[in-house]
């Protein structure tokens, strides 16, 4: 298997004019901009992996004359706190980010849905955005930001609970379709994107998109920022190029103990020593919003698992039966198994289940509790079971 | 139109329709929770799901529209392993103890189970971790939490037909439930009463307060004199429960299976529908008198009808300032219970002490209704014991009664005769219907002016309707209305209620005489009703009880001989000073949050 090793990148926190990208976002058609993110390849960073010019290509499709972009900064991905950073550093640059996809879609309106937990970070943000809508006017937008709180449920990240939220209703997941391209935030086309994503969308109309594409591999384009946690000598935020395997990755962070690497935080994929050297980080292989947690032998991958089944039995939203239920489920279920109460065949019947809540699931959270649990227990199946 | 396949078969249906719908047409049945079509749709219950050609996940059919080619199969092996976990998940953490349970035999959940999960249950049983309570606060109905399988079909129904948003979603996750405003006690809330959200609830987490056992007490008491009044709209959906398809009407078997059942009186809320009439017309008269033209401060137009309890409470905690609007009188059932415990004992030399004065309602508002402290203007509670639709068909059953055997019985006497006016009260418009042939005929000497009296303007099930009647050729005391034009306007379901309660609020509407109904079709679609319901029910509902006025040979209120006669023998006149002690009440404000 072709891959890239691993290469530090300095794209989404490299200091560039940012008033001059805005003037030559400017001077481009909407088309334009929406060619070049599609030439770059680039993939939504939020977790989901929706190409992003289509994203903006579909709702600037829309005929609605009110639509909206909405950045999704509400991290809530447990081990993930890159967004807080590039907010933190380059705040106008996600601004900018958000002028050129309403440029490209034709919105006026763009919102920050900020996690609660980062409002201090509020005065500092706001002195830029006063700046940057300064500045935007001059050149000739018509575009406005504003900030809109997150209030600590992991389940407000969900794209359609996110607008819930903002629409001042509880952060339940609607039913899509439709999707939020055509009925999004007050049920106007919206596109929404993590904050990652905008920036990078910036730096391609920086860059162009034929610099960016000679970064990462067909499937995953481009370079993107981690969140590193856990058994690690240097934990802290890296941006790498993608196409990188576990191992290489590990052979750079681990501490020469790692058993295990949970990649895409809860809700992604527990990756286990043996399978560190063929296992790409990508969307040929593992995807993740950023998260990169890595676990050495003195963890139990029970305890591992039981922490992340806490996680969703108390932050699924709770409206669909597979998700409420199945969570409760499997956090017991384990339970169960651990304390010899249940056999160990009981597991297999949690597998299915598992796969169930992947298929029947009403959003993305019970979609996805099935990835941490099938791949720990599958690999680590001992440990949970004795 | 959009073609797509479902299990094979092409189907062609219009844009916009659901998998679920589309697979209707070809007769393909899909188990449903949380769907309900009177309700938006919610997708959570998941138990629709169906399998996509191509797509990544199973898609829930009740909130999928179809598109062009789609491939769909709705029992496949993956549908059906979903299916079966997911009703093994609501399961687990359900206290299914049907045969302790109101809705056995008659709930969505047990029937899924029979299908999907008989034998033993796959996963852990979770009920013992949730801290489930049961609140019987309301004297309405009951909140059984451990029976809840949370699919919002009674939140959608409370903040979309109702308006009021009583219980909404709490806490999520494992904790995730159905609570009133801060959890308190549901008597201690903005809740109505209406039980729109017990009739559309598919398992027993909502069930009416039942006071069945009650009664067969006092039936079975010697000492005890019962005597039973039946609303007009039970006799059009009574017998959806014991086996006979919508809109088929039963009062002469009604009639006699209560007499059966060992009730010693049958008597007929319409005799009251009609004396309300009366009561009410004369005091819309006298107000329009008052306000028109002697220029009266004190009194309020318009004037709102007050025989939906639920109406009444709605009021009081959301426009407390438009109590003056209302009208004084009672609703049917409670002139009824005031005057079974004087005038009736009277007249047939019962000591009321010994009275026990049932009633046979479409309503659960009612139990909340007979259970207010203004209503004991006997000296008694006026009416004891208040049972839904729903409880009368399972005391038949538990009679072992062969309903459709039955004679046609007739009703005793006194209070049992009535008019078409009294039970066309059962639909939405039926009071403003009654109203006007009264009120038309008091005023200007001759029938309203519409073909077989059908006032064909009130009619219908549009939510808010508006008709206006010109008032010509009065009669010497009634000049002053010569020529006015009577605007009237009709609501059902509070939703709608709200809608002209905030018009009147703000001064935007110029009515002189509204009718509202809390529940959606009126009485007919009553909390208390048959479960399951839906417009095409309501409508056949509807059209019964415009069939049974056209049967009856007298057709106005005030063509009601025992209601001449009540006044005669007891009642004075109307809105006269016995009338008043007896037959009106009074509102009380509440707070609203
Ligand atoms: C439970 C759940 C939580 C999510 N949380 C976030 C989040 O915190 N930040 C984020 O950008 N996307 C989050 N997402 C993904 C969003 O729904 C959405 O796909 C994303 O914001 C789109 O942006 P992108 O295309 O730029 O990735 C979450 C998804 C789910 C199902
Ligand atoms: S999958 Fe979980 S979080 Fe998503 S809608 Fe269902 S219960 Fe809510
Ligand atoms: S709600 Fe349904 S399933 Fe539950 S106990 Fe009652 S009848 Fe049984
Ligand atoms: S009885 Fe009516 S008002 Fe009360 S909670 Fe149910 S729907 Fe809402
Ligand atoms: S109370 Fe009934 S209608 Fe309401 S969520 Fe529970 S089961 Fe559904
Ligand atoms: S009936 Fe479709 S999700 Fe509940």
């Amino acid at each position: 298997m072709k891959n890239k090793g691993l290469t530090k990148v300095d794209l989404i926190f490299e200091t560039v004019d940012v008033r001059k990208v805005m003037q030559k976002a400017f001077e481009m058609t909407s088309e334009e901009i929406i060619q070049q993110v599609l030439e770059s390849g680039l993939k939504g960073r939020g977790g989901a992996g929706f190409p992003t010019g289509l994203k903006w290509k579909y709702t600037a499709a829309e005929k609605d004359p009110d639509k909206y972009i909405v950045c999704n900064a509400d991290e809530g991905e447990p081990g993930t706190f890159k967004d807080r950073e590039i907010l933190d550093k380059v705040a106008p640059k996600v601004y900018a980010g958000m002028a050129i996809a309403g440029k490209a879609m034709g919105a006026r309106k763009g919102f920050i849905y900020l996690r609660g937990e980062y409002r201090f970070l509020l005065p500092q943000l706001f002195v830029e955005l006063h700046k940057f809508h300064k500045m935007i006017a001059e050149i000739g937008y018509d575009f406005n930001i504003e900030y809109r709180m997150g209030s600590g449920a992991y389940i407000c990240g969900e794209e359609s609970a996110l607008f819930e939220s903002i629409e001042g209703r509880r952060g339940e997941p609607r039913n899509k379709p439709p999707y939020p391209t055509t009925s999004g935030l007050f049920s106007k086309p919206t596109s929404i994107n993590n904050v990652e994503t905008l920036v990078t969308a910036m730096m391609i109309i920086e860059k162009g998109p034929l610099e960016y594409v000679k970064l990462g591999t067909k499937d995953s384009r481009g370079s993107k920022v981690f969140s590193i946690s856990g058994d690690t000598p240097i934990p802290g935020i890296f941006e790498l190029e993608l196409g990188m395997t576990v191992q290489q990755f590990v052979n750079e962070f681990g501490d020469g103990d790692t058993k295990a690497v949970q990649v895409g935080g809860a809700s992604g994929f527990c990756v286990p020593r043996k399978k560190f050297a063929d296992t790409i980080i990508g969307f040929e292989g593992v995807p993740t919003g950023g998260s990169m947690k890595l676990f050495n032998s003195s963890r139990s991958m029970y305890n591992v698992l039981h922490n992340y089944l806490e996680f969703f039995t108390e932050e699924s939203c709770g409206q669909c039966t597979p998700c409420r239920v199945g969570c409760q489920q499997l956090f017991k279920g384990i339970e169960k198994v651990k304390k010899g109460e249940a056999k160990s065949t009981y597991l297999n019947e949690l597998v299915k289940l598992a796969d169930t809540m992947k298929v029947a699931s009403k959003c993305g959270l019970g979609q996805s509790v099935g990835n941490a649990f099938k791949s720990i227990v599958e690999n680590f199946r001992e440990e949970i079971i004795y | 139109m959009v073609t797509l396949k479902i299990n094979e078969h092409e189907v062609k249906v219009a844009e916009g329709t659901t998998i679920l719908s589309a697979a209707k047409t070809l007769g393909i049945n899909i188990p449903t929770l949380c769907n309900h079509p009177d309700l938006c749709v919610a997708g959570n219950c998941r138990v629709c799901v169906v399998e996509q050609k191509g797509a990544r996940t199973l898609v829930a059919s009740c909130a999928t529209p179809v598109s062009e080619g789609m491939e769909i199969q709705t029992n496949s092996l993956k549908v059906r392993n979903a299916r079966k976990h997911i009703v093994e998940l609501l399961l687990s953490e359900h206290r299914a103890d049907c045969t302790k349970c109101y809705k056995n035999q008659n709930c969505e959940l047990q029937t899924l189970a029979n299908e999907y999960s008989f034998g033993e249950h796959i996963f852990l049983d979770l009920v013992e971790d949730h801290n489930y309570v049961i609140d019987r606060s309301s004297p309405a109905f009951i909140k059984d939490d451990s029976k809840c399988i949370r699919c919002q079909r009674c939140v959608r129904t409370c903040a979309q037909l109702q308006h009021v948003s009583a219980i909404a979603v709490s806490h999520k996750g494992s904790e995730m439930k159905i609570s009133s405003f801060h959890d308190r006690p549901m008597s201690h809330v903005v809740c109505t009463n209406c039980g729109q959200c017990v009739n559309r609830c598919p398992t027993g987490a909502l069930t009416e307060k039942t006071y069945i056992d009650q009664v067969w007490d006092a039936i079975y008491d010697n000492d005890k004199h019962v005597v039973v009044q039946t609303a007009p709209a039970v006799r059009v959906a009574l017998g959806e429960d014991l086996g006979y398809d919508p809109g088929e009407r039963v009062t002469g078997k009604l009639v006699t299976a209560l007499r059966q059942l060992g009730f010693d009186s049958v008597l007929d809320t319409d005799f009251t529908a009609d004396l309300t009439i009366i009561e009410e017309g004369t005091e819309l008269l006298t107000r329009l008198k008052k306000v028109l033209v002697e220029g009266d401060k004190t009194l309020a137009l318009p004037m709102f009808t007050s025989c939906s309890p639920g109406w009444i409470k709605f009021i009081e905690h959301k426009y407390p300032h438009m109590l003056p609007n209302l009208s004084t009188c009672k609703s049917p059932q409670q002139m009824f219970g005031a005057l079974a415990k004087t005038f009736y004992a009277k007249k047939r030399n019962l000591d009321p002490a010994n009275v026990v004065s049932v009633s046979i309602m479409p309503c659960t508002a009612k139990k909340y209704e007979a259970d207010r402290p203004e209503m004991r203007s006997s000296g008694y509670k006026d009416i004891d014991y208040v049972l839904t639709t729903r409880e009368l068909a399972v005391m038949i059953k538990q009679a072992g009664i062969d309903f459709r055997t039955l004679e046609e019985g007739h009703y005793d006497s006194v209070m049992g005769v009535s008019t078409g006016a009294g039970v066309i009260f059962g639909a939405t418009g039926g009071v403003m219907e009654a109203a006007l042939r009264t009120a038309y005929e008091i005023v200007t000497g001759r029938p309203v002016p519409f073909k077989n009296l059908n006032i064909m303007p009130v009619r219908g099930m549009e939510g808010v309707r508006e008709a206006t009647i010109k008032i010509e050729g009065t009669m010497e005391e009634w000049r002053f209305l010569e020529g006015v034009e009577l605007k009237v306007a009709i609501a059902h379901g509070l939703v709608n209620a709200n809608k002209i309660a905030k018009a009147v609020s703000q001064g935007k509407a110029q009515y002189h005489f509204i009718e509202i109904m809390a529940c959606p079709g009126g009485c007919l679609g009553g909390g208390g009703q048959p479960i399951p319901t839906n417009a095409d029910i309501r409508q056949k509902r509807m059209e019964a009880i415009y069939a049974e006025d056209m049967h009856m040979d007298l057709r106005k209120s005030h063509d009601n001989p025992e209601v001449t006669a009540i006044y005669q023998e007891f009642l004075e006149k109307p809105n006269g000073h016995k009338a008043h002690e007896l037959l009106h009440t009074h509102y009380t404000e509440r707070e609203s949050y």
